[in-house]
């Protein structure tokens, strides 16, 4: 893929298509971390190490064309800033990538939501992004693209403590799992924070959109299993998928209530939303991520029939200031950013 | 501002609620609005496991007198020591598991619960495995033989061995009859 087909409107599956209980679970995540066995982790490795590991996984491709035809390697210097930015919004590369970026490189597929990071903390993550809770599809696609690299590239393996990483906290399996739930029902009935203790208490992280460290927008929530080591990667798959399907459980509840209890609040909550975004001319981030979550809210519980389901994911992505800087062509001031979010918002929801 | 429920920290949260369509804003120091409200909050600056590293990586038990020299070893294909590792949270490379070997296990079932791998195992690099373990099962079994001066047997086992061994040294494939 090249740049132009970038612009000219890639975007994630995740984002657009909708999944397995894909009304509160917008998207579910594995991430495999694998290393070489004889070169240093990259933060250690010089240059020529880490050259070394982006020849060898290009090898690989060039072994297998028929598996990775659908792959285009591009090594990160190469793409524009605007344009990593978005991979980091669409979720298909981690920030850390970036801040590696003198020789890292990505492997990203055309079609579906698979990538391959070369040279982040690790030197390889595979990792795939489906909409809805599919977490065990997204295992077996991962697992599928680790074992062809497998067939080439000697792994750093311990009998005992499975596969090595730069981190303590992935070693063993180098699984993470992820699922990006929306719980608007929850956080209007004060709910929220004893639903995510209770998650925090059985080996479960809660974090914001982007992952670690990154703050809790628009009622999004990100879960993900904490211990990598210990447990087989279909157990640690199974265990978040039961604790998100007790949550979406909670989380219905929640909703039913909103609408037993008090269903002219909410349904003005929701269309005074609707209005501002269809009517405001600045809108800055967060205020967009607020509205757009109620305004899914509204949608989800059937409130509010004019506005296609997938909008709010999408918008989500497309309003964020790296995604209307690469529209606009050019770098905007936050005005500018604000005027062109609520122009492309207005636009979706007309 | 002080702390409408303590008042005597400072105000630093201020908490909206709408319940039963009323809007109510009370203004806590950040101990009192977790304990009122249930809240999880957001550090300012991000907290994982990463950050607790070093400090579960210090309390390590290191006999008296031999901490130092336990700071300074050294993993020989890196070059990092025991002592950035802690600083750091991090591994050089796969070799360092092998150098910091003996005090991982109490790390990792403090981070995981576990310090057993029970996941997958790489196919070819499983390979290897399975004919390493075979090999020191063999070597016990010629052992026992030996002992009871079972020569016959012991012969049997050893040439079992070295068809494992040719295995291992051709990368796991079957080298012959």
């Amino acid at each position: 893929m090249d740049l132009e087909q970038f612009t000219c409107g890639r975007r994630s599956k995740w984002l657009t298509e909708s999944g397995p209980d894909g009304e509160i679970v917008l998207s579910s995540r594995v991430r495999l971390a694998r290393n070489l066995r004889d070169l240093p982790f990259p933060f250690l490795a010089n240059d020529s190490q880490t050259e070394e590991v982006l020849r060898q996984v290009g090898d690989v491709c060039r072994k297998h064309p028929e598996s990775f035809a659908a792959f285009s390697f591009m090594p990160l210097k190469e793409i524009p800033a605007p344009l990593r930015q978005v991979l980091v919004e669409e979720r298909l590369i981690s920030p850390l990538l970036i801040r590696e970026a003198r020789n890292s490189a990505l492997l990203l597929h055309t079609a579906d939501d698979i990538s391959i990071m070369v040279n982040e903390e690790d030197h390889l993550r595979l990792q795939c992004l489906l909409p809805g809770l599919q977490l065990e599809k997204a295992l077996q696609e991962a697992g599928k693209y680790d074992d062809l690299l497998e067939q080439e590239l000697d792994f750093a393996f311990h009998e005992e403590w499975g596969y090595l990483t730069a981190c303590p906290t992935n070693v063993g399996t180098g699984l993470r799992a992820s699922v990006m739930v929306h719980l608007p029902g929850l956080v209007l009935t004060g709910q929220l924070g004893r639903v995510l203790s209770a998650v925090t208490q059985v080996g479960l992280t809660v974090r914001g959109l982007h992952g670690e460290g990154s703050e809790m927008g628009g009622n999004l929530v990100q879960i993900s299993n904490q211990v990598t080591l210990g447990q087989s990667e279909e157990e640690i798959v199974r265990n978040l998928h039961v604790v998100t399907r007790q949550i979406l459980e909670q989380e219905m509840q929640a909703r039913r209530l909103l609408l037993n209890e008090g269903e002219d609040f909410i349904a003005d909550r929701v269309n005074r939303a609707l209005g501002l975004l269809r009517h405001a001319r600045l809108l800055s981030a967060g205020e967009a991520f607020q509205h757009l979550s109620d305004v899914k809210l509204g949608v989800d519980l059937g409130l509010l029939d004019s506005v296609p389901p997938q909008v709010q994911k999408e918008l989500m992505v497309i309003q964020s200031p790296a995604c209307l800087q690469l529209a606009a062509g050019k770098e905007l001031t936050e005005l500018e950013c604000n005027r062109e979010r609520s122009r492309i918002i207005r636009q979706h929801l007309q | 501002m002080l702390c409408q429920e303590c008042q005597k920290r400072p105000a630093n949260v201020h908490l909206t609620q709408i319940i039963n369509q009323e809007k109510k804003t009370r203004h806590l120091c950040e101990q009192c609005a977790r304990e009122k409200s249930g809240f999880t909050f957001q550090a300012q600056k991000p907290f994982s496991i990463h950050s607790l590293l070093p400090g579960l990586l210090e309390t390590e038990a290191i006999p008296a007198g031999t901490a130092e020299t336990a700071c300074k070893v050294q993993c020989e294909q890196c070059g990092l020591t025991y002592a950035q590792f802690v600083k750091i949270g991090r591994f050089g490379c796969g070799s360092c598991y092998n150098t910091f070997n003996s005090r991982l296990c109490s790390l990792f079932r403090r981070v995981h619960g576990a310090s057993l791998h029970a996941g997958k195992v790489p196919a070819r690099a499983g390979i290897l495995f399975k004919i390493k373990r075979g090999i020191g099962e063999q070597r016990r079994q010629l052992q026992i033989h030996v002992n009871r001066e079972e020569f016959e047997q012991a012969a049997v086992v050893r040439d079992r061995i070295r068809r494992l061994e040719q295995e291992l040294a051709g990368g796991g494939q079957d080298s012959g009859p």
